[in-house]
């Protein structure tokens, strides 16, 4: 018990310089996870910005090989009016669903079974929602029409409805239960009790995961392919074929012609401003929500 | 209110049932024709005569996705090991934001920035490594632009993000006392990483990767933009070659009046939903099996990306 023997033993410079690679190693993973981002926004500033001016905005696709291609009026547009309506068929169902899974079916067997084919559900490749409405509503012309804007809109609410369901759960399972136990004891009934207490109390966390949905489905061009197609003119008529942003980046790439492919860089930076101010807009709202 | 919501839940339920049965039904004269495994193990896509064996489709779907679970896997686990363990608690928040970012970009535009610039750019490279290498197998040969390669990279970028924030989910479910345990025992930081963190996580990670395997394998237009839609199976890795996504996208248009065309397209949606099914599902599985009983990670790292 000599008083001089050190109390810590000190790391030996093999297991220290063995940490140092490791940290070293995971930080530079991180960073190459990162580089692609960087570099995808330095692109997308170079090539779209001097493709933005007013007529890039104000005028549609005039669909000339040689001479102005015109701008992306009609996909702004499109993809404005289509995935404003995938939100209100996504939105509320997902809700419904989530507001079940949460409040009735809890762990009942016919509740996993929902959740189990939700979770199915996202990961189901876009393109297959595509397929799916394109046999189901484009070929056998439901409404009267073949390709249409809200077929569409169906498509991408398929693929919204996973996430936002799945978001929506975990938010209003974090809704204290001290909180529907409080106005149940009080008498109210069971909807009541969910229309005024579980669902104001979730509200900001249900909002970020449908605009996070939002975000997701406005960036998706593949169910919008062979559903709502593309074309040139701006409508307001949700029965006819409509175009969209990605679908009108899709077309100008695969084009050998520069002023085509410029506009699809501008067009591309304007869908991915579109889908950060989605992003951001759910974070902020994430940041207020008093659950977290 | 509880019934309506419960026949709502039934009826997504039905809706998925119904889906699987018309897409089924609608790729049955494909499949009748050439047989289901005949239809999936020839190696024949030929749209002029007819003749529809997708072998090269599932080859290049396949080889995409290994590319970019190769490449991207390592990175998105590197990158949840620095946020979680290394990384200082006051940017932890600000570098999971910026990775999930990633899957904030659009698939198109991943596309467009592959095809623009990063198949110019890599060629040189590429070249260099295919001349180096090719001894190798499946390297070697001139470089196409397009090719596997790069689909399997502009993949991997778009894994990255699910990978990685399933990941964080999981390995943040990890007891702070094993943590705390190991470095009291005068563990480094990447000594407790591998005794306390990793073996307890290792499912859950095997599972997030699975997850971003569905991803990849289903992916559709960034790759169809990169891969070069050429319906043979290529020679090595830098060939030109296709996936069932893309053919699906790329020959839709085309296949809508003629029957059979249609119906072989509709047969690669279902091969692709079956094979993202079966992936899914391992995942899912692998994930809870995990150690002790954790949040669901799934269902959290939807809540957490937000």
């Amino acid at each position: 018990m000599s008083a001089a023997s050190p109390p810590i033993a000190r790391i030996s410079s093999r297991r220290r310089r063995t940490d140092q690679a490791a940290r070293a190693l995971l930080g530079a993973g991180t960073v190459v996870a990162v580089i692609p981002l960087v570099l995808v926004l330095y692109y997308l500033l170079k090539k779209g910005l001097p493709a933005w001016s007013i007529d890039f905005f104000t005028t549609d696709p005039t669909g000339k090989f040689f001479g102005d291609p015109g701008g992306i009026k009609s996909a702004l547009l499109g993809t404005i009016e289509i995935v404003g309506l995938a939100t209100l068929i996504a939105g509320p169902i997902g809700i419904g669903v989530a507001i079940y899974l949460t409040e009735y079916g809890r762990d009942s067997r016919f509740a996993s079974a929902v959740r189990y084919f939700i979770d199915v559900m996202t990961g189901v490749p876009s393109i297959v929602f595509g397929l799916f409405i394109y046999i189901t509503l484009v070929v056998t012309k439901v409404g009267g029409s073949g390709f249409a804007g809200w077929k569409g809109a169906i498509a991408l609410a398929l693929l919204a409805l996973p996430i936002v369901t799945r978001s929506a759960e975990v938010v209003l399972e974090l809704v204290p239960d001290s909180l529907r136990e409080a106005a149940l004891a009080l008498g109210a009934p069971r909807w009541r009790v969910i229309m005024r207490v579980v669902l104001p109390a979730a509200a900001p966390g249900i909002l970020t995961g449908v605009l996070l949905a939002v975000a997701r489905a406005a960036g998706e061009t593949a169910p919008l392919l062979f559903t709502a197609t593309i074309v040139k003119a701006s409508t307001f008529d949700l029965q006819a074929p409509m175009n969209s942003l990605p679908a009108q980046i899709f077309a100008d790439v695969g084009q050998a012609q520069d002023r085509l492919v410029e506009r699809a860089w501008g067009a591309a930076l304007a869908l991915v401003m579109l889908i950060l101010i989605f992003t951001v807009l759910s974070r902020l709202l994430a940041g207020r929500s008093r659950l977290r | 209110m509880k019934w309506g919501l419960a026949a709502l839940s039934a009826g997504v339920l039905a809706l998925i049932g119904y889906f699987f049965i018309r897409l089924y039904i609608e790729a049955k004269p494909a499949l009748s024709q050439f047989g289901p495994l005949g239809f999936t193990f020839t190696n024949n896509w030929d749209v002029q005569a007819n003749e529809f064996g997708a072998l090269p489709l599932v080859v290049g779907t396949l080889i995409t996705s290994g590319v970019a679970l190769v490449i991207g896997v390592p990175v998105a686990i590197a990158t949840a090991l620095f946020t979680t363990e290394f990384c200082p608690p006051r940017l932890r928040g600000l570098m999971g934001g910026t990775v999930d970012l990633l899957a904030a970009v659009p698939s198109v535009v991943y596309g467009l920035w592959g095809f623009f610039v990063l198949i110019p750019k890599l060629r040189p490279a590429e070249q260099w490594f295919s001349d180096t290498f090719s001894f190798l197998p499946f390297i070697g040969g001139h470089v196409a632009g397009p090719s596997y390669f790069i689909g399997g990279l502009v993949l991997a970028i778009m894994i990255v993000p699910i990978v990685s924030a399933i990941t964080r989910e999981v390995i943040s479910t990890v007891p702070t006392d094993h943590k705390e345990a190991a470095l009291a025992l005068g563990a480094t930081r990447w000594e407790m990483i591998k005794i306390a963190v990793l073996p307890y996580s290792r499912a859950g990670i095997t599972g997030a990767s699975m997850l971003g395997l569905g991803r990849a394998l289903g992916e559709t237009i960034a790759v169809t933009i990169v891969i070069g839609n050429a319906p043979v199976i290529g020679n090595s890795l830098f060939d030109q070659g296709y996936t069932l996504a893309a053919v699906i996208a790329n020959e839709f248009g085309e296949a809508a009046s003629d029957e059979l065309h249609r119906a072989a397209l509709i047969a690669a949606g279902l091969i692709l939903f079956i094979l993202t099914l079966i992936v899914n599902a391992l995942a899912r599985a692998v994930i809870v099996r995990g150690p002790a009983r954790m949040a669901d990670p799934i269902a959290e790292s939807f809540g957490a990306t937000g």
